[in-house]
């Protein structure tokens, strides 16, 4: 079988006085290396340019609300039993009168704790959940801890800013291979 | 009035041992660069603009490592190698010329000619070869002191490899001498007047010394001494802190003044096509002696051009080509370049006797 179409034909006969004396071979050598040494380089200078990672790139985490800005997690526990690192952990709650604005189902999450140390980034909390609450940022990046007690992120840290809502061109990969690629504009989630 | 001749001369000495420590710093950047470039990368770029403080930081590095020095080596020895290595390299620079005179006067109707050149002794050829397989000592010492066995190997090879190639070295250098009938290098590089350089009588010549300066450098594609992928590091395995420093410094000075050399000896060093109406020029607009020592600014900057490009040419090489297997090294150093060189040496020969002789009665 034939992969790609550069196999060469090993020749054991003997080599002319060209390739003998090796020079030509060289100056065809230097031609090649200083035709790279003017063509423009591929380095994305990390830390001050950043490129665009894809729409389902597995970043920070962020529990969405729905369209009336009511979180959407129903504290299942499905996410933290789907999660192969133990990284997360809640405490569920009842909906009491009068919350009905805050809280989309009858029962909350009224701690909701994810270990950044734990957390390997794989996407199955995101895939485990029934109520499309919990996602994996495409544009946040968890930063570097240099203390202990940043490692924990609570509500605080992940749940949806209704100001600056959490948008992208596609939800799932399915999604994201249909798109028209040069389609950037965020969508919002269809509603379920 | 010799005192100012002689602070002249200390002048042109330090400001070219200065000169010949900060290319030689720059170097190591330069290479990594260059490397970075034709790899298409972009190379060191974060300590200064464009990366330019890296050496700094490198030599800073290697000074606050530890002076490691292994129980079973010969301890003197083990000191001794990388301070041969880097004296004989700084040696070598001392015969050189590096611009053609420097003029002033004296007193009324006294003008004073200084060569930029620290010294000019009449076998400078001779000397330059001498001091360069001096060099091989450090390696040697070095190799043999750490008591290990890589770096045995890696001083052997060395040896072997810096003795064979000096023969075809100098026979090629031969061939120069039999047409400028001079060992001075003062005198080899103002006979290559203008744009008469010794390249386009000596193509062979050229490339016979070249590729004997590559291996005399220990540079790709003749790097057997260091051979990280057989020796781990060749003779330098055991060495840390500033003497390896040392060892990776003097290479780099090695190779300035290989490249300094090739550009006196064939590329006819600070002369250059129509020096001559330069000269010329600058001596009627800004008088005899100012004019005069502008234009052998001018001839210094030239010879410094080419002295990059060979630099830059020793680096080019060295990411172009793989390493010589040790055999094929010594193939080509005994079977190949020596007998050229010989017949360099004859077709050099019967050019001067027959072909000088009908060229000049054709001209007639």
């Amino acid at each position: 079988m034939q992969l790609t179409n550069r196999a060469k034909q090993v020749s054991s006969k003997e080599m002319t006085l060209a390739e003998r004396i090796y020079l030509p071979a060289i100056v065809t050598g230097l031609g090649i290396t200083i035709k790279h040494f003017f063509k423009k380089k591929v380095t994305i200078q990390y830390p001050e340019q950043k490129r665009y990672l894809g729409p389902v790139f597995r970043g920070q985490h962020v529990l969405k609300r729905d369209e009336q800005g009511r979180e959407r997690c129903t504290a299942c526990g499905l996410c933290a039993v789907a999660c192969p690192a133990e990284a997360i952990s809640m405490v569920a709650e009842e909906r009491e009168k009068g919350e009905e604005k805050l809280y989309r189902e009858e029962k909350y999450a009224a701690v909701y704790e994810i270990n950044m140390l734990r957390c390997i980034f794989c996407g199955l909390c995101e895939e485990a959940c029934p109520k499309q609450a919990i996602y994996l940022r495409h544009d946040i990046f968890v930063p570097v801890f240099t203390e202990r007690d940043n490692v924990i992120y609570g509500k605080d840290k992940l749940v949806e800013n209704m100001n600056d809502r959490y948008l992208r061109t596609a939800w799932t990969k399915e999604e994201a291979l249909h798109q028209d690629i040069n389609d950037l504009t965020p969508q919002p989630r269809i509603q379920l | 009035m010799l005192e100012a001749g002689f602070i002249i001369k200390s002048l042109i000495i330090l400001a070219l041992f200065g000169l010949t420590l900060l290319i030689a710093t720059y170097s190591t950047y330069a290479e990594r660069k260059v490397a970075a470039f034709l790899q298409d990368r972009l190379g060191p770029n974060r300590a200064g603009p464009w990366g330019l403080l890296q050496p700094i930081a490198d030599a800073g590095k290697m000074f606050f490592k530890e002076d490691f020095i292994p129980s079973q080596a010969s301890k003197w020895l083990f000191i001794a190698g990388p301070c041969l290595s880097m004296l004989t390299a700084l040696m070598a620079t001392a015969v050189v010329p590096f611009g053609d005179s420097v003029k002033y006067t004296t007193g009324p109707n006294q003008i004073l000619t200084v060569p930029v050149q620290p010294i000019d002794v009449n076998i400078g050829v001779l000397y330059i070869f001498g001091v360069v397989s001096l060099g091989v000592y450090g390696l040697m010492i070095g190799g043999w002191a750490s008591n290990n066995k890589f770096s045995l190997l890696g001083a052997i090879r060395a040896a072997s490899q810096n003795i064979s190639y000096e023969i075809p070295m100098g026979l090629s250098m031969i061939a120069i001498l039999m047409m400028t009938g001079s060992l001075s290098m003062g005198e080899i590089v103002s006979q290559q007047h203008g744009g008469n350089w010794n390249i386009f009588y000596q193509p062979l010549g050229f490339i016979i010394f070249i590729t004997c300066a590559f291996a005399e450098c220990n540079r790709t594609p003749f790097d057997l001494p260091e051979c990280e992928t057989e020796l781990i590091g060749g003779y330098h395995t055991e060495y840390s802190s500033m003497k390896l420093g040392f060892y990776l410094f003097s290479e780099y000075i090695n190779m300035f003044v290989s490249s300094a050399v090739i550009s006196n000896l064939f590329f006819g060093g600070y002369n250059y096509p129509f020096m001559d109406s330069v000269h010329q020029f600058l001596t009627n607009n800004l008088g005899a002696i100012a004019g005069h020592n502008v234009a052998t600014l001018i001839g210094t900057v030239v010879l410094f051009g080419k002295i990059f490009f060979f630099i830059f040419f020793f680096m080019w090489v060295r990411w172009t080509l793989p390493r010589f297997r040790y055999d094929q090294l010594m193939n080509l150093g005994w079977k190949g370049l020596i007998p050229l060189a010989m017949l360099n040496i004859v077709l050099t020969g019967g050019a001067i006797l027959f072909l000088k002789p009908l060229i000049t009665a054709l001209l007639k």
